[in-house]
């Protein structure tokens, strides 16, 4: 079943309300000029629990975390830790590390200097910060490094290191900006298994700003999306990454084949999917809810409910006719670039021995299940 | 493997082909009007003075030896107390200015930098007897102090100590500010904000991570404000009068007034020997502190 909206989650938008966050935002606004750059955003975040914040570039999910952090004040709102306001309350004073996208190494301090320097400007005995840090050090695995200044390590070790920085001093919220931006592509995968195994080892609260999908579903326990300095949609990966309630959303977090077009009268149980492209048929849709039939809407597919066949397939669920334009062989998977009507272009995948059938100009038929369809209206 | 090897070779290749010949007309200058005079005023110095102010060509230690008399020492002492405190004050004034503008808008930085040169566009000649003007007993700086009933007689300032030393600050200051600037413009904001994090106050954020990381710069400002300080002349002689002589005072009343050439050419050696040891000085000062010895 599809469910749409067309305004973003304002307050109490959280599906999973906790019962003791460790972390409570509560409507924040933050205004740059007369810009809001973070427009009453509101979450909560549960003890031991991954979430990330995921939005494109200047979407305000870094003024978000750097309100978290203390270096903004928002202008209203209250952020809340453990049940006490931070409002006015300087980082330093906070119980939160904030992982730095550059990492922010002291570059005069040694890899052992650097972990230290939270334990050591809470004056804790240096009995014990040699413990720690040898402690957190194995736990990142850069034991043997402890000598080195940032400048003699690799980015993969700096990340280390900053995240180690952080974690030392168990803090109640572990803040982490883009941590994996600066890393190489294949770096970057396995740093996203590890990071999130110390997480759980840990038992780390994190709260991570990405832009970055794959990164934020791959790890997070919940995504917020975050857009135009407000939260759109707040849940699971899977139920953000399926039941996208906006447009913005299920684009934004994987590929969206769409349809332009208006919802027509129901029949049966379902209605009509008219595209606004006259040399494409109707289609049923899923889809039930009063005062939308005749407004303009979009129909979206993600590419793996889409199968593509030579000959047009006896089945019941919608078919729409094809032509393959151009086809990318990535390995284990082949993608197809497929245009659909006069102008939208759609892109499916196939795995294994189907993957060298089509070639491109080849005329095809694509079906998907009904129900994986989905529509918002504008 | 083979381009490391290649790299290595271009790298020779461009140190073959440098053009040394460019650097001919500055050597030769700096040889004939800096090294040869330089030269000269060293065999100067271990010359003695004739009768009437000539210079007698015989070897002697006897100048050197003649500084060790007590009035000199004061003078000397004098010198690297006025150079000393100009500098630290230039450093206390200068930190947090080079530190604003290096943190303020970078459409405003180059404006606020061109303030802080705006007093080089003057003769520093003319600037000091502005000085003048302003300490003088019915000047500018007594005329406020009473105005805003601080004071009830204007006070003395010309003439003394602290006027040289208010000189002298105001005359380097920007030498302190621009290579502070510098270092300020190029240590990243993140590293402050880091260190905040991780439970800095904000004495140890300026201790810890601002300081050691703007040390060359700090260093930098300081030695470019300590050595024209210790041998400066027009500042001293404008503003401190007889009882405020600095070693380059001394060293114009030896050479133009006593016309003793051989023991003025031996202060200005004792000159230079204080400012070498000082910059050695700093720089070992700046080495250790930039060591991993700090922190733990």
């Amino acid at each position: 079943m599809a469910t749409f909206s067309t305004s973003p989650v304002i307050a109490s938008g959280d599906s999973h309300p906790a019962t003791s966050p460790t972390l409570d935002i509560r409507a924040i606004v933050r205004r740059h000029g007369s810009v809001a750059a973070v427009d009453h955003v509101s979450f909560q975040v549960r003890r031991g629990e991954f979430f990330s914040i995921l939005g494109p570039s200047g979407a305000g999910k870094t003024s978000v975390l750097r309100i978290l952090a203390g270096f903004e004040e928002p202008d209203d709102g209250d952020v809340l830790i453990d049940g006490c306001s931070m409002l006015g309350v300087p980082p330093n004073r906070r119980p939160v590390n904030l992982v730095f996208q550059s990492y922010a190494l002291f570059p005069h301090l040694t890899v052992c200097e650097n972990v230290a320097f939270g334990l050591k400007m809470r004056r804790v005995a240096a009995a014990l910060i040699d413990e720690q840090v040898r402690q957190v050090l194995a736990m990142v695995k850069l034991t043997g490094k402890e000598a080195r200044k940032p400048a003699q390590l690799s980015g993969g070790e700096q990340q280390r290191v900053a995240l180690a920085r952080a974690l030392v001093n168990k803090p109640a919220v572990v803040l982490l900006d883009e941590p994996l931006a600066a890393l190489d592509q294949q770096l970057r995968q396995a740093m996203q298994v590890e990071l999130k195994s110390i997480q759980e080892q840990a038992g780390l609260t994190c709260v991570c700003v990405t832009h970055h999908q794959e990164e934020a579903m791959m790890m997070s326990d919940r995504i917020a999306v975050m857009h135009q300095g407000r939260m759109w949609q707040v849940g699971t990966p899977r139920e953000v990454y399926e039941n996208p309630r906006t447009l913005f959303v299920s684009r934004f977090l994987g590929v969206s084949n769409e349809l332009p077009g208006r919802l027509a009268d129901a029949e049966g149980d379902a209605y009509f999917f008219q595209p606004a492209d006259s040399e494409l048929p109707g289609f049923p849709v899923p889809f039930h809810l009063d005062g939308s039939v005749g407004r303009p809407a979009t129909w979206s597919l993600r590419p793996e409910h889409l199968r593509i066949s030579r000959d047009r397939p006896i089945t019941e669920d919608p078919v729409l006719p094809g032509v393959v334009e151009k086809v990318f062989f990535a390995g284990s998977e082949t993608k197809y670039l497929i245009r659909v009507g006069r102008e939208s272009r759609w892109e499916a995948r196939a795995t294994g021995a189907r993957s060298s059938t089509f070639a491109p100009g080849d005329p095809v038929f694509l079906h998907w299940a009904l129900d994986a369809g989905r529509v918002f209206v504008e | 493997m083979p381009s490391e090897e290649s790299s290595r070779a271009s790298a020779a290749a461009q140190a073959s082909c440098r053009p040394f010949w460019l650097a001919l007309p500055g050597l030769l200058w700096m040889t004939l009007f800096f090294l040869v005079p330089l030269l000269l005023v060293l065999a100067i110095s271990f010359a003695s003075r004739g009768t009437y102010g000539g210079i007698l060509w015989e070897f002697t230690w006897a100048n050197y030896l003649d500084l060790l008399h007590p009035l000199y020492g004061k003078i000397l002492g004098q010198s690297l107390w006025y150079a000393t405190l100009t500098t630290a004050i230039c450093f206390v004034v200068g930190f947090p200015l080079a530190y604003v503008i290096a943190r303020s808008p970078a459409r405003w930085q180059p404006l606020w930098l061109l303030l802080v040169m705006l007093p080089f566009w003057t003769n520093f000649l003319v600037r000091t007897y502005a000085w003048m003007i302003i300490l003088r007993q019915d000047g500018l700086a007594n005329h406020l102090l009473l105005a805003l009933g601080l004071i009830s007689e204007p006070l003395e300032l010309l003439y003394t100590p602290a006027a040289v030393v208010i000189g002298l600050v105001y005359g380097y200051l920007p030498f302190m500010v621009l290579p502070l600037y510098v270092a300020v413009e190029r240590l990243d904001p993140a590293l402050v904000e880091a260190a905040w994090d991780l439970y800095a106050s904000r004495w140890a954020v300026w201790t810890r991570v601002v300081v050691p990381l703007t040390m060359p710069g700090i260093v930098g400002g300081c030695i470019l404000v300590f050595i024209p300080s210790i041998g400066s002349f027009i500042t001293p002689d404008l503003l401190g009068g007889a009882r405020s002589m600095m070693i380059g005072n001394l060293i114009q009343h030896e050479y133009l007034v006593v016309r003793d050439w051989p023991l003025g050419s031996a202060v200005s050696f004792v000159l230079m020997a204080i400012v070498m040891a000082a910059v050695v000085l700093y720089y070992r000062q700046a080495g250790g502190a930039d060591g991993s010895s700090e922190g733990r």
